[in-house]
């Protein structure tokens, strides 16, 4: 059985054209802006997401020792500090720290763990878009 | 002229002296003893505390302590199975190699460990319940060279 007959230079720039792919999806796999993470949580949740709904989520607590503002602050366009360490947090207001919610796997293992310590179990997609629809609105 | 040490206590400060100050010297270094750290380890491990070097605790204590992620001293740092197998083996690696190192502390805590405590006994207990400090875990708060593995004392400064 003979392979199919590639002329050397295409079978080359096919070649260097997977190698591109790969390196641009290997690394930052999960890239992505905060404004895509949000419409990923609002298909989920199936409703629009309510900022000020984020807020008051944000600030309070549910049932147990922490908030989120517990180490986020309550406006968390600033460095934060955690409630046990004191260990500095940057601010989660993506306008005031780019790196913020541009890693899905990352924003999601944080959710898990937060949500866990501070509502006693995952964060559904509605509140998670609320949150991050808050964030957002944030602004210098 | 020679130094001539006729008596026995002349001989016995002499060596006490030299033995004092060689000790002092190889002291002063500070970061001599820890490994540098994990790349991946560093990004894992250090969101809410500094990396602790896995020099200062034996085995036995990482062990319970990356078996245990999700109730981790208070809160969930749980990990997914694949990244908590890759630092547990170079954590595994360089445990318990900090020459202080003995018997596994209490609760599995650094700040409970035998040299930790005798190194800190002249922090006063008001300097920990600073809102600049907060924990005895909060190696910066006084050790602003500790994310180096930089402690030598002669660096450190206690914040008001």
């Amino acid at each position: 059985m003979s392979l199919l007959p590639l002329h050397q230079s295409s079978f080359r720039s096919i070649l260097a054209v997977l190698g591109l792919v790969a390196a641009v999806l290997a690394p930052g796999a999960h890239a992505a802006t905060p404004a895509e993470l949000l419409s990923g949580y609002t298909a989920q949740a199936g409703s629009p997401a309510v900022p000020a709904r984020g807020q008051q989520f944000f600030a309070t607590r549910h049932g147990r020792e922490w908030s989120c503002s517990s180490c986020h602050g309550a406006m968390p366009t600033q460095t934060g500090k955690h409630a046990s360490t004191g260990k500095s947090i940057g601010a989660m207001a993506p306008a005031f720290n780019p790196t913020r919610f541009t890693d899905a796997v990352k924003t999601e293992k944080w959710f898990r763990r937060n949500c866990n310590d501070v509502v006693g179990r995952e964060c559904t997609p509605a509140e998670k878009a609320d949150v991050l629809s808050w964030l957002l609105t944030l602004k210098p | 002229m020679s130094l001539q040490l006729r008596s026995f206590f002349g001989r016995l400060a002499f060596g006490l002296i030299a033995a004092g100050a060689i000790t002092h010297l190889a002291m002063a270094e500070g970061n001599g003893r820890m490994v540098p750290l994990l790349p991946e380890y560093q990004q894992e491990c250090a969101a809410c505390h500094i990396a602790y070097s896995p020099t200062l605790m034996p085995a036995a204590s990482w062990r319970r302590i990356m078996g245990n992620l999700p109730k981790h001293f208070g809160t969930d740092a749980s990990l997914d199975a694949a990244t908590v197998k890759e630092l547990s083996g170079w954590i595994n690696s360089h445990a318990g190699t900090y020459k202080r190192v003995k018997e596994e502390p209490p609760q599995d805590r650094i700040t409970r460990t035998a040299w930790f405590i005798r190194k800190h006994d002249e922090v006063s207990a008001a300097s920990w319940k600073l809102p600049a400090v907060k924990s005895a875990s909060n190696c910066i708060a006084c050790h602003s060279t500790a994310e180096k593995g930089d402690f030598n004392e002669h660096n450190v400064r206690i914040p008001r």
